[in-house]
């Protein structure tokens, strides 16, 4: 006996779309195409409706296991099937093929508010919603002083809920659903309506619900910042297929589409992702050196990090500027400066250059981080690469899953002093 | 999955009250007449069909003042007609909990059928109005009012199943079920004794399951003296089962047909949702 609260075995699921295009008119469209033509449903029916049936596999063959206590994360682009397997993983449809096995009961917050009755006053309503989600009265009663003081409604108790403004609303509903107090939580970027405080006040519940308490929690969100803090383990889906399970750092830079992983000191600028103009400039590669002067592709942070730049220019050319910039890995622009920062612009003729940059790599977080380059000519650009990760950082005193939970995107060198007894500024002044 | 499916129905017992308060307090809050409407429909019914089969085409009532006759049918058939449609609209109407919560789906049309209940226990206040009124006394035979109440939520039930499945892919039947229903009432001796339908056709008309149920409200409520049972030879031979003594009488046929009609109705119903439950999400 395991203590696997979840798992998923080549799940998948099929949307049939396109062949019957209106529920409203269904019998009626059957009975019409049918009297129009009787025969016509022995002789080639069958081969022309499977022909207008369109397939969607939502999700195909997604495995994995959640054991109990951990807090997953669930990301992907829109339209990966997220939605989809929260739905299967609560039991409000049937995947086509696969199994799933969950020990424990499962509440899930798809949508907020789901139940509500406009006409209802506030304090029904919490009764009406907490049966739906499956608590007992008894229980409700129990939870309800609670639920009031977290939602902070209680001048509107006794109104209709159609008269609250959506914010009220919000937190009414969440308020409700997060008192739920079942084996496994799942939940679906709810936390994507209300505002800042109290997607601040929700994070904190769930993260008592997981930490605390030691529940399951299932989560999906785009707010990669949320996931980082809140989740030990990540699931990236893409198109219906999971891609990568596993740490929330990885799974973050696959979810970019970033790949992360920098594995040579040498990088051909042929293979990322380039904008460039036919004007006579071209950027070639990118090498990497660490402070002895050696190739790198890992180096530790306390050392500095020497780019060269390699690029070719085709066409005598006047003022041109080489740019860079740092990007995290969840997209967050760092950083950027130029060439003619330090340098003047340059002037060149036909042939092969390369300029050379050092960074100190000190401020820097143990995380993904990615450069740009490019080169501009009078302003206007001529080449322009992204995507090329930065060599990955160590650190042999640091603790990069420690440091990941930290806030930021950047690392400053701050100095804490230890603990001293503290004079009250009375005792100062009575010369104490 | 089965038998989970049926310890959830457990687990989730307290939905079923839930959701039928809902319905109610809505009802409720929503118009003053909302109330008062439960009463006042079988009363404007009662008098119009009262004129109409009563006075008008002068049928028989069997020894009780027609309005009580056509009050005992209008009770139950109402509650029929209203659980039916409510039951078949409620997957369709309750869709944005279907496709975003799990809970057993059989709760919901089973709900909306206990709904339909409640007003009929409201307007059962206006037939002993009335018994009292024609100081309408009734006997012993009232204790086997509950078994034909349970038929006829059993067949609110069976039937409503059947409608609420097929309208989550056909939405047709928001249209259909009304007709069926206005036919119904006809097809139903709500208005008239069923003891006018002339014998040949009396197999037949039994067949339809409400027959059965509302001649069963008749006899418990209606009937003066007691009753044994006797069979009485027919001039063309075969013979028939009366009550003797009674003033309605109960045809047994009738009241068998309904039984057995109303089970495999439930039974059905019950195994064609189940069938479909699981396909609900996708499609509704």
């Amino acid at each position: 006996m395991s203590d696997i609260a979840i798992k998923v075995e080549q799940l998948s699921k099929r949307y049939v779309i396109g062949a019957r295009r209106n529920a409203q008119d269904g019998l009626r469209h059957r009975l019409e195409a049918w009297a129009r033509n009787p025969w016509q449903w022995l002789k080639s029916a069958r081969r022309d409706r499977q022909a207008t049936r369109e397939e969607f596999w939502a999700l195909r063959e997604v495995s994995f296991d959640v054991r109990q206590g951990d807090v997953i994360g669930i990301i992907g682009r829109n339209g990966a099937g997220k939605s989809t397997l929260l739905k299967i993983l609560s039991r409000i449809t049937e995947p086509t093929s696969g199994e799933i096995t969950i020990e424990g009961r499962v509440a899930s917050l798809l949508e907020v508010g789901t139940g509500f009755h406009p006409e209802l006053t506030g304090r029904e309503n919490i009764f009406l919603n907490g049966a739906i989600l499956g608590m007992t009265r008894v229980e409700i009663k129990q939870r309800f002083d609670e639920i009031v003081a977290f939602s902070e409604v209680e001048k509107f108790l006794d109104t209709p809920v159609k008269r609250y403004s959506s914010g009220m609303y919000v937190r009414l509903a969440f308020a409700v659903a997060a008192h739920l107090e079942p084996e496994i939580l799942i939940v679906d970027e709810v936390l994507a309506v209300g505002d800042a405080q109290f997607q601040k006040k929700c994070i904190g519940k769930i993260e008592d619900v997981s930490k605390r308490q030691g529940r399951t929690v299932l989560f999906v969100s785009h707010n990669l910042q949320t996931v980082r803090q809140m989740c030990k383990k990540v699931v990236v889906l893409e198109r219906g297929r999971m891609v990568y399970s596993g740490g929330v750092a990885a799974g973050i830079n696959r979810y970019s589409g970033l790949e992360g992983t920098c594995d040579t000191a040498v990088h051909e600028l042929a293979d990322y992702p380039r904008f460039s103009e036919q004007t006579g400039v071209r950027l070639l590669r990118v090498e990497y050196w660490d402070a002895a002067g050696k190739p790198a592709f890992r180096i530790p942070r306390s050392s500095e990090l020497t780019v060269n730049v390699y690029f070719r220019v085709e066409q005598p050319v006047k003022q041109l500027d080489l740019p860079m910039a740092i990007v995290h890995v969840e997209g967050q622009r760092i950083f950027s400066e130029s060439y003619s920062d330090h340098q003047p612009e340059m002037e060149l003729e036909p042939g092969e250059y390369m300029v050379s940059f050092t960074l100190p790599l000190k401020y820097l977080k143990l995380e993904s981080y990615f450069l740009v380059v490019g080169v501009f000519e009078s302003g206007r650009h001529c080449d322009f690469v992204e995507g090329l990760p930065l060599p990955e950082l160590t650190d042999e005193f640091a603790d990069p899953h420690l440091e990941s939970r930290r806030w930021g995107l950047v690392r400053l060198p701050v100095e804490w002093a230890p603990v001293k007894e503290s004079l009250s500024v009375i005792e100062t002044v009575n010369g104490k | 999955m089965e038998r989970h499916y049926w310890r959830d129905l457990w687990r989730y017992r307290e939905l079923f009250y839930f959701l039928a308060w809902r319905d109610l307090m809505v009802r409720y809050k929503q118009t003053v007449v909302g109330v008062a409407w439960a009463i006042i429909r079988p009363i404007l019914t009662i008098v119009v069909l009262s004129l109409v089969f009563g006075k008008v085409s002068k049928l028989p009532s069997g020894g009780a003042p027609y309005p009580l006759l056509v009050c005992c049918g209008v009770i139950p058939w109402q509650f029929f007609g209203a659980a039916l449609s409510e039951c078949g609209n409620s997957l369709v109407s309750n869709s944005n909990l279907i496709s975003k919560i799990y809970f057993p789906r059989l709760i919901v049309p089973a709900s909306s059928v206990i709904t339909s209940f409640v007003d009929f226990l409201v307007s059962a206040a206006f037939l002993v109005f009335l018994m009292v009124w024609y100081q309408f006394m009734p006997t012993v035979s009232i204790v086997a009012l509950p078994l034909f109440i349970l038929l006829a939520f059993a067949a609110s039930l069976g039937a409503g199943l059947w409608i609420a499945a097929l309208m989550v892919d056909y939405r047709d039947f928001r249209v259909i079920v009304p007709f069926m229903v206005q036919f119904g009432l006809y097809a139903t001796p709500v208005a008239y004794l069923s003891s006018v339908i002339p014998d040949k056709w009396r197999m037949l008309y039994s067949l339809n399951p409400m027959v059965g149920v509302i001649d069963g409200f008749r006899w418990c409520l209606l009937s003066r003296e007691h009753h044994e049972l006797v069979p009485v030879l027919l001039p063309h031979g075969g013979f028939r089962w009366e009550s003797l003594g009674s003033d309605q009488q109960l045809y047994l046929p009738a009241l068998a047909f309904s039984v057995i009609g109303i089970t495999l109705l439930l039974a059905s119903g019950i195994w064609y949702f189940r069938k479909t439950e699981k396909s609900f999400a996708d499609v509704i």
